[in-house]
């Protein structure tokens, strides 16, 4: 097995156009693993690690450009601010070894329908940005960018540059179900964001589909419900049944399966909860910002 | 704490996790908490075990494995695996040269399968090769023809006479049928419940790993983790057909054990390659491979009833224990003997109709784990305690108090419990404690679900569950239950040094520091080394049931005693004193009235004196077949936990608030260990009490990770308040008591009958899965 080492960016593409073989690498806390058991037989690992620009974030007009190599604990020490909703799932990611060493980018390229980093980019409206030597930048919205079973949208020739997240322009939250209190994969789990700029709402579920995905249905019925009661103007209270009926729409947007982490019919009954809990809270912490 | 039933009660030593260790005081002598000699090698990383063991010459062994719970094995094609470059040697079952069995108590299984494969992850053929990776891909290219059959994997169904048989006859290990008192009592009040236990891995963090090395005189020295040195020879040397000095051990570093070491791993499989390559093998499994490697603990469907006054005095209880024993035989039957004659608590019942069973599945093999069979029942009996308790009236605890066992009674197999039972005491102590504080929703780690964000404050109940449990300490129902110890006293560079050698495997107890304490108190000298455990010296008998402080411990005091005896009598010789009259005091010998009469140099001279001693606790018996009465025990060990949860009960999540405990342990030889000892064992209680389990579905294991399997975090454990009781034992060495399992038995009931309190539900099986209190 042949270990590339590209120290810029260019390089990289360049590389992963020639060697399709090539499985990239950048904290190593998923690919590691697939080794260790036998599950990939990469003919080479392209180590992203030394290529500086991806472990960098800026902002830019209002969005912030994350590198696809920005590790969880940088997320969660620089931007708690602009991207909580991120930052909040960040801190549930495995321990603080797996924080340290674990990047956005590598979970948006395993895809895998329980990484903590999908609902909390599906709520803030994200986009990934894309890249090939071929052909240049593309961007996919978060929402199209998740396939099937940790499958996505990259191209054999293609790497993950960076993911380009709004700042927060309202409050948001993150909730992560599991059987022990830290170091748990996420039986299931939600993001919400509340977007009083334009009036909206944004929700992300994690494990409770083959992909992440949003709930459209209960992010429209709730910024409809919020609008047509002046809510957003008088940040009044939220009601308890809106709240209630609003985790009702998000647990039926999933089709979870049974599995040993959790049964199905726990899942949508916990998504139900935690976006109940969720929305109460992002609400409450907008009412409090007036 | 004032004495009881007669004891002097020693001074209770109180600790909590949170207050610093005191600096080492004292002489490192009993009673003191001295270093230990692995403690900074193992918090820096450095403490080299098993899975570091290395030779320049090694090569690796792998072993392939079934992929079924039921087989026939018809025709196995080893060509293409032998043609892999870098391989030395590929063996089946034809290649065991001696009996293809192994087993503790049954030599029921095969080193490899030859004809039938009876669960899933039964080693069939072994690989050596140069490089690990190698040898797996070798493995691979085995062609192993299975004939999958039906398997049986529902231990209710195992009992059925039409179900098809594990092994002949049948598929009953141990049917354990024991009856006190009136044949059908009856009783004003009476409660029952169906209780489910799933089953648990002993998840050492360090996975079974040796090497085996050839030797000039045909023989094998064998490097491993393991629990019982004599024991694993044993059963080497009936595997290789060798007699016992060609098969020679050495206890490598072992990184845990909790009962998982002590069926064979890799044991005959590196000896078997090493003898066939004439090279060194490793053999070293991952963790996938290690929740294959080892036994589990046995799963438990159960049925209890209990009879009552109105006040709660227990008239009868009948107890129904059906285990799972899996594909081989393994302790299943101690397991079931200890289901069976203490299944039913520390209390005190008149009539009594125990049926514990143990079975064959197709499932993993169970046998050993902390706790031993006591765990499983604990549950079943503290949960149908709360029920009696609810239904007369009675407060929880004190209903636990009124039947509790006292010095003097006799338990159900009608032995009388000879030395202190304080069960009454330990539970007023439990409940005194202090509380926790109240629920605080400001930090999120301190909430059910953690960072996990999932509440704040929102569903939150709290909970209080009490539990006391009791359990055997030592081997049971008959068995000679010795160790053996070599201590040896000389001069070197001017210093008195004493050596201890025993085979007693340090697990990572700390019985290493508590062999160097005893010599030190016995002898006087500040050196003891610690012989490395191998078996050049007689059995030590096994790191568990919570009997090495104790009957090695005992052995290491006899082996001083006698050397000590020996340097007074050479003294004597010289003094022309009657030994009777002399003593030995740190480095001196001195008379009646304390005057030095010569130092321990000038007695020794250049010579050294040693002893070797074989100790036995007292003798046990077996219990009557149909009756089940009989002094099956040695020594019992009692603790009680007091619980507090906050339960999310929409979101069924748990967060264990304080897991508060007292015990009785006789005397604390080391006061540090016992501790940790009482820590670690609670969290091991806990966990079975709510994460814990191995999925097995339809034979199959569908968690064999740390991803799915769950342990304990520091985030699910709480700090914990623990007050040591120490009335000794009069029939055991300085009065100890095993203290070990005990944690692991009263924890986990007193965590599940929490959440009951939390969530006012039923629960009737561990662990509680979320979707158990939500009913989702
Ligand atoms: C003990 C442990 C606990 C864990 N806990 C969690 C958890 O709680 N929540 C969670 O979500 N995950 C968890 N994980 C999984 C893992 O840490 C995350 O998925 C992490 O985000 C992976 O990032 P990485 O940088 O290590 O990726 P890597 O392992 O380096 O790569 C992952 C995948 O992404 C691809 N990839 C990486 N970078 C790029 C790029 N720039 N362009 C294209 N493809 C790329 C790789 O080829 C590979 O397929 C855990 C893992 C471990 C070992």
């Amino acid at each position: 097995m042949d270990f590339l080492q590209p120290t810029t960016w260019a390089e990289a593409l360049t590389l992963r156009a020639e060697r399709p073989d090539a499985l990239p690498i950048a904290g190593g806390t998923d690919v590691m693993v697939d080794l260790n058991f036998d599950r990939r037989r990469p003919g080479a690992l392209l180590d992203l690690g030394r290529v500086a620009e991806l472990r960098e974030w800026g902002a830019d007009d209002g969005r912030i450009r994350l590198g696809a190599g920005v590790p969880y604990a940088r997320v969660i020490e620089d931007l708690g601010a602009q991207l909580p909703g991120l930052a909040m799932a960040s801190r549930t990611v495995g321990s603080p070894q797996i924080r340290i060493r674990g990047t956005v980018g590598g979970n948006l390229g395993s895809a895998s329908p329980a990484g903590d980093a999908h609902p909390p980019l599906l709520a803030a409206g994200a986009v990934v940005e894309i890249a090939s030597a071929a052909r240049g930048v593309r961007l996919v919205p978060a929402a199209e960018f998740y396939l099937g079973v940790k499958r996505n949208a990259l191209e054999p020739d293609e790497l993950i540059a960076a993911v380009l997240v709004p700042a927060a322009a309202g409050p948001q939250q993150f909730c992560k179900v599991g059987t022990r209190n830290a170091m748990v994969i996420a039986v299931s789990a939600f993001a919400c964001a509340l977007h009083p700029d334009r009036g909206a709402v944004g929700t992300g579920i994690g494990s409770a589909a083959p992909t992440p995905r949003r709930a459209p249905e209960a992010e429209t019925f709730l910024a409809g419900e919020l609008e047509a009661a002046g809510l957003w103007e008088s940040r009044g209270e939220l009601p308890e049944t809106l709240a209630a009926a609003f985790g009702e729409r998000v647990a039926a947007a999933a089709s979870p399966i049974d599995d040993v982490r959790g049964s199905a019919a726990y899942r949508l009954h916990s998504l139900a909860v935690m976006a109940r809990r969720a929305a109460t809270w992002a609400w409450n912490d907008y009412r409090k910002a007036a | 704490m004032s004495g009881q039933n007669g004891h002097p009660g020693r001074a209770m030593t109180d600790s909590t996790t949170t207050t610093v260790a005191p600096p080492v005081t004292g002489s490192g002598r009993i009673g003191d908490s001295p270093l230990r000699p692995d403690g900074t090698l193992k918090v820096t990383g450095e403490f080299a075990y098993a899975s570091d063991l290395w030779h320049d010459e090694m090569c690796w062994g792998v072993t392939l494995r079934s992929p079924h719970p039921h087989a026939r094995i018809a025709g196995i094609d080893i060509t293409e695996a032998l043609t892999v470059p870098g391989v030395w040697a590929v063996l089946t079952a034809d290649d065991v040269p001696g009996d293809n069995a192994f087993g503790l108590e049954h030599a029921d299984q095969p080193v490899l399968a030859s004809e039938f494969v009876r669960y899933e992850g039964e080693p069939v053929a072994l690989v050596a090769a140069d490089h690990p990776e190698t040898a797996r891909r070798a493995a691979k290219k085995i062609r192993v023809d299975y004939e999958v059959l039906p398997a049986v994997t529902d231990p209710r169904r195992a009992m059925d006479p039409d179900a098809p048989a594990v092994h002949r006859p049948g598929n009953l290990v141990r049917h354990l049928k024991l009856r006190r008192g009136e044949v059908d009592p009856v009783a004003p009040v009476v409660v029952s419940l169906d209780f489910e236990v799933g089953m648990q891995d002993q998840a050492f963090l360090g996975p079974e790993s040796g090497l085996a090395v050839p030797a000039e005189d045909g023989g094998v020295d064998l490097y491993v983790a393991t629990q019982w040195l004599h024991v694993d020879q044993r059963q080497i040397c009936l595997a290789l057909g060798m007699p016992t000095e060609k098969v020679r051990l050495t206890l490598s570093g072992v990184g845990g054990a909790f009962g998982g070491r002590e069926d064979l791993s890799v044991h005959v499989h590196a000896c078997l390659l090493a003898l066939r390559t004439g090279k060194p093998v490793k053999m070293s499994y991952g963790r996938e491979e290690s929740f294959f490697g080892h036994v589990h603990r046995h799963p438990a469907v159960m049925h209890y009833e209990f009879g009552a006054e109105t006040d709660g005095t227990l008239v009868y209880a009948k107890s129904d224990v059906l285990l799972d024993g899996g594909a081989y035989a393994s302790s299943t039957n101690a397991v079931v003997g200890n289901a069976g004659t203490l299944g039913l608590g520390p209390y005190r019942i008149p009539n009594v109709a125990v049926d514990a069973y143990g079975v064959f599945t197709n499932n993993p093999p169970c046998g050993a784990m902390r706790g031993f069979g006591c765990v499983q029942a604990a549950f079943a009996h503290e949960a149908l305690m709360d029920e009696l308790a609810d239904a007369v009236g009675v407060d929880r605890v004190e209903i636990r108090q009124r039947n509790g066992m006292r010095e003097g009674d006799r338990n159900i197999t009608g032995q009388i419990i000879d030395s202190a039972a304080p069960v009454a005491e330990l539970l007023q102590i439990v409940r005194d404690l202090p509380m926790p504080p109240p629920l605080d929703p400001s930090d999120i780690r301190a909430l059910p679900g953690a960072v996990g964000n999932t509440t704040h404050g929102e569903g939150v109940r709290r909970g209080i569950g009490y539990s006391v449990t009791y359990k055997n300490v030592g081997f049971s129902e008959g068995f000679d239950d010795y160790s053996t110890a070599r201590v040896r006293l000389e001069m070197t560079g001017g210093e008195a040094v004493a050596t201890v050698h025993t085979a007693a495997a340090e697990v990572g107890q700390g019985l290493i520091t508590v062999e160097q304490q005893i010599c030190r108190t016995e002898l006087g000298v500040e050196r003891v080394v610690v012989h490395p455990k191998n078996t050049s010296v007689g059995s030590g008998g096994s790191t568990s049931a919570s009997r090495q402080t104790y009957v090695t411990g005992g052995a290491v005091k006899a082996a001083c005693e006698a050397v000590r005896a020996a340097v007074l009598e050479r003294a004597s010789m010289g003094l022309g004193r009657p030994a009777a009259d002399l003593r030995l005091d740190g480095e001196k010998i001195v008379g009646t009235s304390g005057e030095v009469l010569a130092s321990l140099g000038e007695v020794l001279g250049d010579d050294a004196v040693e002893e070797t001693v074989e100790w036995h606790h007292r003798p046990t018996h077996a219990i009557d077949p149909e009756t089940g009465q009989g002094d099956a025990h040695v020594q019992f060990a009692f603790s009680a936990h007091r619980a507090v949860v906050d339960v999310d009960v929409e979101l069924g999540l748990v967060k264990v608030v304080a897991l508060d405990t007292a015990q009785d342990v006789g005397r604390a030889i080391n006061p540090d260990a016992v501790l940790g000892q009482i820590h670690g064992g609670s969290a091991q209680g806990m966990g079975l009490a709510l994460m814990e389990e191995i999925i097995v579905t339809d034979g199959h294991v569908r968690n064999p990770s740390f991803t799915d399997y769950l342990i304990p975090t520091i985030l699910d454990m709480p700090p914990m308040q623990v007050k040591v009781l120490e009335y000794a034992d009069p029939h055991a060495p300085y009065g100890v008591r095993g203290v070990g399992e005990p944690p692991t038995i009263s924890s986990g009931p007193a965590v599940a009958a929490a959440v009951r309190d939390a969530t006012k539900k039923p629960l009737r099986r561990v662990p509680i899965r979320p979707e158990h209190i939500t009913g989702t």
